[in-house]
């Protein structure tokens, strides 16, 4: 594995998550995630690659009846987020994420994106202008919508949508994205468009992204997960994993012989 | 198929009924003093034909009703919907249904012999038949109704905006309020409308309650008739078929008609422009 000194930003101990009804969806995962990285997850569908992402903003906490096992621990404070102490906001904070489909809110441009603010008390217009401008140029949005930033989210076309959603996610300053899908509702330019995105949003924060599309893979992540029914089955630096994967499965599942 | 075509024939037929009624009735009072004048009295020695007092009465407790239902129906739409549990919202909702099948009169009696004595212990002035008391019922009545349909309107937006909303830390009640209610918006407002309609075509509660003379006031407070209370006062007796007295109801129905049907046009272009999103 990695002989890196690249500091770990999270990690998975042991996580394993069961579905209400019992299904056992992931099953003693261990899995760093490396700072200002890339990291994405790839895998069959229904391997449990968005029930693992989920677990990182206890996005399952919604659903009654969901349970985790085992840890995911935030450095450098050291805080397990699955700790039932942990205010599951608290981690919502720390931890964004953006959706396969773009979810746009029946507001505004500029109220979508100030809207982690102001669920947090913020209403200093001054601010909110600055942090709005900010996150839609962090999410190269700025220029196409900067003159109608009151237009209703809605109106803007699906990849802008997606990139609202990444400036909505920006906002909030999160030291975690988790990407789920985020390009596979996009068309080609819209997707080399988020790509690029997340390669210079690597400066500022740490990503882990679900994928299907292994050049995308390929493309834009420093690290690469390949799980397989609920587990790990390996995990390594992107280069690694495509040209020399040590096991047979990985190997047949990027190079399409099964999946 | 039949089931359609009978309805569209038996509308058709009202409709035709009412129009052809009402003619008649215009060939005996000028439109301007059907508008205008400020008395009703169709049945009197001296008659008049001003519809605005059963057009006041009529206002005037729908505004009462809604007053009662809009926010009570509102907010208990959003508990069901965002915050009640699976077995709650399950149990509550049967019961919704239940209530919106009680044969309206007896919320007339209600109003009429619970309701008022009730208010004339708050209010020792009011009368006996007041629209206050039919007002209240009313919106208690079209409760269940606003209820369920906003409830249906919020539980149709897809869960992946607020989880789009819980991702960014909101709280329930944040996503409840500043996403769910916005994104379901046009359904909600087009349950107040049918709301509405239903306030202003509501009979028996208004015809038991709140006396029936026309009166042109905006005071719920004092007692009034409504368009449709006229309609069935007159259609209980026995006026001669074709009498002005006969056709005047079908005038005032014309009116209750023009009034239910642009408010139910609008709520349905809001519900479809809703249904579209998504
Ligand atoms: N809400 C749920 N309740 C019960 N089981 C679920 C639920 N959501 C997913 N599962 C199951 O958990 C397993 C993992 O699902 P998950 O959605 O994480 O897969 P995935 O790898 O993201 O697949 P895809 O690539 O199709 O998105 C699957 O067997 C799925 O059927
Ligand atoms: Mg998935």
């Amino acid at each position: 594995m990695m002989t890196t000194t690249t500091p770990v930003k999270a990690e998975a101990r042991n996580l394993s998550f069961f579905y209400n009804g019992g299904n056992h969806a992931l099953k003693g995962v261990n899995m760093p995630l490396y700072e200002n990285k890339i990291t994405a997850l790839i895998g069959p569908s229904g391997c449990g690659k968005s029930t693992f992402l989920r677990c990182f903003n206890r996005m399952h906490d919604l659903y009654p009846g969901n349970k985790y096992e085992g840890q995911i621990v935030m450095h450098p404070d050291n805080t397990n987020i699955l700790e039932k102490s942990v205010d599951p906001i608290e981690v919502r904070m720390r931890i964004s994420m953006v959706f396969q489909k773009p979810n746009p809110f029946p507001k505004s441009i500029y109220e979508n994106v100030a809207y982690g603010l102001r669920v947090r008390g913020e209403n200093n217009k001054r601010m909110l202008d600055d942090k709005v401008e900010e996150a839609l140029k962090g999410a190269a949005l700025w220029n196409e919508v900067k003159d109608r930033q009151q237009d209703l989210a809605f109106n803007l076309s699906g990849g802008q949508q997606q990139r609202l959603c990444i400036a909505r996610a920006l906002a909030t300053d999160p030291e975690i994205m988790l990407f789920d899908e985020p390009t596979s509702a996009l068309d080609p330019i819209a997707t080399a468009n988020i790509e690029e995105l997340m390669s210079e949003l690597k400066n500022k924060l740490t990503i882990l992204v679900v994928t299907h599309n292994m050049q995308q893979a390929a493309r834009v992540s420093d690290y690469t997960a390949y799980m397989y029914l609920g587990e790990l089955m390996e995990y390594g630096d992107t280069d690694t994993i495509f040209t020399r994967p040590t096991r047979k499965e990985t190997e047949d599942y990027i190079t399409g012989k099964f999946g | 198929m039949l089931a359609a075509l009978s309805a569209v024939f038996t509308t058709v037929a009202i409709v035709g009924i009412l129009l052809y009624e009402s003619y008649g009735f215009f060939e005996h009072v000028a439109l301007k003093d059907f508008l205008t004048d400020t008395v009703w009295t169709p049945l009197f020695e001296n008659p008049r034909y001003g519809i605005l007092p059963l057009v006041s009465g009529t206002l005037t407790i729908t505004g009462v009703a809604l007053m009662i239902a809009i926010p009570i129906g509102t907010i208990s739409a959003i508990y069901l919907s965002e915050f009640a549990s699976h077995k709650v919202r399950e149990t509550v909702k049967p019961i919704l249904e239940l209530l919106e099948g009680v044969p309206t009169i007896v919320f007339g009696y209600f109003a009429l012999l619970f309701i008022t004595p009730l208010l004339q212990k708050i209010f020792p002035g009011l009368p006996t038949f007041n629209m206050l008391s039919p007002g209240i019922v009313v919106g208690i009545m079209i409760i269940p109704y606003i209820a369920s349909v906003s409830e249906d309107a919020m539980r149709a937006v897809p869960m992946s905006m607020r989880e789009g909303s819980y991702a960014m830390g909101a709280t329930r009640f944040q996503t409840a309020i500043r996403v769910v209610t916005p994104a379901a918006i046009s359904g909600i407002v087009a349950a107040y409308i049918l709301g509405i309609s239903r306030a202003i075509g509501e009979t028996m509660v208004v015809a038991i309650a709140a006396g029936q003379q026309p009166n042109l006031t905006f005071n719920p407070m004092e007692s009034a008739a409504t368009i449709t209370a006229y309609i069935v006062q007159v259609a209980m007796g026995d006026l001669p078929h074709g009498s002005i007295g006969y056709q005047s109801i079908f005038a005032a129905g014309l009116v209750l008609m023009l009034m239910t049907l642009t408010l139910n046009l609008i709520g349905h272009m809001t519900r479809k422009k809703f249904s579209e999103r998504y």
